[in-house]
C-alpha cells in the first residue's frame, strides 16, 4: 500500500469511516430486502467499497457524477445523507427521488449527482454532455462517470470515449471492473480483457488501478483529475475489484466459484486498510471500533427515517413526467 | 429595409435557419450539434452559414455516434445549456433510441424532479424522396407513445419558424419532425414572425361535410385534395394536428361535433399508429357524435421502396385522400 502525503490521521480516519458507512448500509439493505421492506432489484457494492471512497474523496463540488444501478456506494460517498438514501430504497417520499427511483436511480442535486443509470453503458454520453457544458461555459469541473466493464461492451462506449477526447472535454471515465457482468465473465465477452488499453486507442491517458486499494483509487483520481484539469482531455482508470455477494438478490452465483470468492475476500478493501493503518500507527484500535459504532447509528438513524416516510399520493403519480420549469 | 410586419418571401429550409438563428442570438446557452451541421451545411442545408456566423463552438459537427451526441445533449442541458441536436433522418434516430427514450424521457420523473432536460431534437422525416426503406420512415407516431417527450411537427413557415423557439423555451425533451418534402416549400413569412404554441391543431380550412385529421406534408396534399372536393360539392375541414403528443382533443373533437364524419390522413403505418390512437380517441369521447365509422388513409404497410411509382402508392396523395374522403361522405354499394 502507498502512503501518500496527504494520508494523515484524519484522511485515513475519514477513508475508513466512509467505507464502514457503506458496508454497513449494504448490510442492512440485504436484510430489509429479506423483510421487504425493500424491493425490486437490489445492486450490492460489498467489496467495491474503495472505488466509491477514492474516487469521491478527490473531487470537489463543482464535479458532477454519474453512475450505475450499483451506486449506493457513490451516493454515500459523495455526501448524499443516508436518511434519504434509504428512503428512496422504500421508496417513500423523503427518499432522494421522492421514492420515484429506487435503488437504482439515486440522483441528486446539490451535490451534482446524476443518476443511478440502470442501462448499462447509458450514463457515458450523459457524462460527456455535463464535461461538454462545464467546458462551454469555461467552468473548472469534471464530469465523473462511474460503470462497469460490462458496459465496456456497448457501443454508447466507444462512442462517448471518442467523442470526449475528440473535444477534449473535463471527463473522468472509471471502469470499476469486477470480472463479471452480471453472470458472465470477462473473457467471455470481451477479446481484449485489458480495459485501460481500449481507452488507449482513443488516445486517453489510461491507468490500470488496484481497487481493492482506497489510497491507491484516491491517488490515481487525484493525478487524473489534475491533468484533466490541466486541459489534457479525458482521463481513463480502471479499477481491479470484485463484488463479495451476488449481482443482485435473484441471482445464484453458479457462474463463479466459491473458493474465487474467498481468494478476494481476503482483499477485503477496508480489513485491509484498517490492518495496515493499524499497524502504521495511523489509527488504533478504538478508532475502528468508534467508527463501527457511529456508521451502526447512523445505519439505525437512516432506516428510522425511511420507516418514518410517507407515501407519494396516488393522485401524484404523473408528477414529473413532465416539468412545469426548469429547477435551479 | 424591412420594417415589423412586412411579408417577406422565405422557404420551409430559410425559416428554420433563421428560427435557428434567432435562437443562438438570444439565448447564450443554445447551441448546435449533429452529424455534417457545420462545414458541410446540414444534410437537408438547414444549417448552412451557421458554421462560419457563429464558429466551431456553437454549430459542433459530430462524429457518427448518435447515440453519444443525442446522450451529450441530454446531459448538457440537465447542465444548464440549451443543446438543439439534429439528427439527419428520423431512421438514424433509432441509434439514439436509448438515450430518447431511457433517459430524456425518465429523468426528470426518475428523480423526483430535480432534473429538466430542455433539449430540441430535430429530425427529417417521411417519404418522397426516392431514398427507400431506411431514409424515408414516418416514425413520429411512434415516439408520440412516450410520456416525458413532446412531439411535434410543423407543416407551415410560420410554425417552421415559432415552434423551435417555443421548443427551446420548454423544460421538456421536445422532438421537432421536419417533412423532406416541406424543406423546398416556398411562402411568405411576416419579417417579425414570433413564437408559435407547441400544443393546439388549427383548423386550417373550414368546412362542414367531414374533418381530415392530418399533419406535416400530408396537410398540404389534404388542402389541394379539400380544393377538388370543394369542385364536386363536398365541404372538407382540415386540421393540422401540428403536435402528436400532446393530441389537441378539443379542436378534433369540436370539429366532428360539426362535421360528423372524420378522415384520418397520415404516412405512418396503419397498425399501432397514431391514426390507431386518434381513431379511439374519437370513438371514446366523440362516438355518438359520428354519423360513419372513421376512416383512415395511411401508409402501406411495408417499408418504403425505391421507385416512384412504388413509393407513391405507399404513402397518401391528393388523389386517395379525395376518394377516401368521398367514399366517407358518398358511400358507394350502400344506400345514403
Amino acid at each position: 500500500m502507498t502512503a501518500k502525503p496527504h494520508l494523515n490521521r484524519a484522511h485515513a480516519r475519514h477513508l475508513l469511516e466512509q467505507m464502514l458507512r457503506i458496508r454497513l448500509f449494504e448490510e442492512r439493505c440485504a436484510e430489509l430486502y429479506t423483510q421487504q421492506k425493500i424491493r425490486g432489484f437490489l445492486h450490492l457494492y460489498v467489496g467495491e467499497e474503495a472505488n466509491a471512497v477514492g474516487v469521491m474523496g478527490a473531487l470537489s463540488g463543482d464535479d458532477s457524477i454519474v453512475a450505475t444501478y450499483r451506486e449506493h456506494g457513490h451516493a454515500l460517498a459523495r455526501g448524499i445523507a443516508m436518511g434519504p438514501l434509504m428512503a428512496e430504497m422504500y421508496g417513500k417520499s423523503n427518499g432522494t427521488s421522492r421514492g420515484r427511483g429506487g435503488s437504482m436511480h439515486i440522483f441528486d442535486r446539490p451535490t451534482r449527482f446524476y443518476g443511478g443509470n440502470a442501462i448499462v453503458g447509458g450514463g457515458l454520453p450523459l457524462a460527456v454532455g455535463l464535461g461538454l457544458a462545464e467546458k462551454m461555459r469555461k467552468g473548472s469541473g469534471v464530469a465523473v462517470c462511474l460503470f462497469g466493464e460490462g458496459a465496456v461492451a456497448e457501443g454508447e462506449f466507444h462512442e462517448s470515449l471518442n467523442l470526449a477526447a475528440l473535444w477534449k472535454l473535463p471527463v473522468l471515465f472509471v471502469c470499476e471492473n469486477n470480472l463479471y457482468a452480471m453472470g458472465t465473465a470477462i473473457e467471455r465477452t470481451e477479446s481484449e480483457t485489458d480495459i485501460h488499453r481500449k481507452a488507449e486507442a482513443y488516445r486517453i491517458g489510461s491507468h490500470r488501478v488496484d481497487g481493492m486499494d482506497v489510497v491507491a483509487v484516491e491517488a490515481a483520481t487525484r493525478r487524473a483529475l489534475e491533468c484533466i484539469r490541466a486541459g489534457a482531455g479525458p482521463q481513463f482508470l480502471e479499477c481491479m475489484t470484485y463484488r463479495f455477494r451476488a449481482h443482485s438478490m435473484f441471482d445464484s452465483q453458479l457462474y463463479r466459484d466459491k473458493a474465487e470468492v474467498e481468494r478476494w475476500k481476503e482483499r477485503d478493501p477496508i480489513r485491509r486498510f484498517s490492518e495496515w493503518a493499524l499497524a502504521s500507527g495511523l489509527l488504533h484500535g478504538e478508532d475502528v471500533v468508534e467508527l463501527e459504532k457511529k456508521a451502526s447509528a447512523e445505519v439505525d438513524a437512516a432506516v428510522a427515517f425511511a420507516e418514518g416516510g410517507a407515501w407519494e399520493p396516488v393522485a401524484d403519480l404523473c408528477r414529473y413526467t413532465l416539468m412545469d420549469a426548469v429547477p435551479t | 429595409m424591412t420594417t415589423a410586419g412586412d411579408r417577406q418571401k422565405t422557404t420551409y429550409r430559410e425559416a428554420i435557419r433563421q428560427a435557428i438563428r434567432e435562437a443562438l442570438n438570444r439565448d447564450e446557452r443554445a447551441f448546435v450539434m449533429g452529424e455534417d451541421v457545420g462545414r458541410y451545411g446540414g444534410c437537408y442545408a438547414v444549417t448552412k452559414g451557421l458554421l462560419q456566423e457563429f464558429g466551431e463552438e456553437r454549430i459542433r459537427d459530430t462524429p457518427l455516434s448518435e447515440a453519444a451526441f443525442v446522450g451529450a445533449g441530454i446531459g448538457a442541458a440537465m447542465a444548464g445549456m440549451r443543446p438543439i441536436v439534429e439528427i439527419m433522418t428520423v431512421n438514424f434516430s433509432l441509434l439514439a433510441l436509448d438515450q430518447i427514450v431511457n433517459n430524456a424521457a425518465t429523468i426528470p420523473h426518475m428523480s423526483g424532479g430535480q432534473f429538466a432536460i430542455p433539449l430540441v431534437i430535430r429530425m427529417a422525416t417521411g417519404a418522397g424522396r426516392q431514398l427507400a426503406a431506411q431514409h424515408s420512415h414516418s416514425l413520429e407516431g411512434w415516439y408520440a407513445h412516450i410520456p416525458g417527450l413532446k412531439i411535434v411537427a410543423p407543416a407551415t413557415l410560420e410554425d417552421a419558424r415559432g415552434m423551435l423557439w417555443s421548443a427551446l423555451q420548454d423544460p421538456n425533451p421536445v422532438l421537432i419532425f421536419e417533412h423532406v418534402n416541406l424543406y423546398n416549400m416556398e411562402g411568405e413569412l411576416a419579417a417579425d414572425a414570433g413564437p408559435v404554441p407547441l400544443s393546439g391543431a388549427v383548423v386550417r380550412r373550414p368546412g362542414r361535410d367531414l374533418s381530415v385529421i392530418t399533419y406535416g406534408a400530408s396537410l398540404h396534399k389534404s388542402l389541394a385534395a379539400a380544393e377538388q372536393l370543394a369542385a364536386a360539392g363536398i365541404e372538407a375541414e382540415v386540421i393540422d394536428l401540428r403536435s402528436l403528443r400532446p393530441l389537441d382533443d378539443r379542436t378534433i373533437m369540436s370539429s366532428l361535433a360539426r362535421t360528423r364524419r372524420a378522415l384520418i390522413v397520415d404516412e405512418g403505418w396503419r397498425s399501432g399508429g397514431i391514426s390507431a390512437e386518434i381513431c379511439a380517441r374519437l370513438a371514446e369521447q366523440a362516438f355518438y357524435d359520428l354519423d360513419a365509422p372513421p376512416s383512415r388513409l395511411c401508409g402501406a404497410e411495408v417499408p418504403i421502396p425505391y421507385p416512384k411509382h412504388l413509393e407513391d402508392a405507399a404513402i397518401p396523395q391528393v388523389d386517395t385522400i379525395r376518394a377516401a374522403a368521398v367514399e366517407l361522405v358518398r358511400p358507394q354499394g350502400r344506400s345514403a
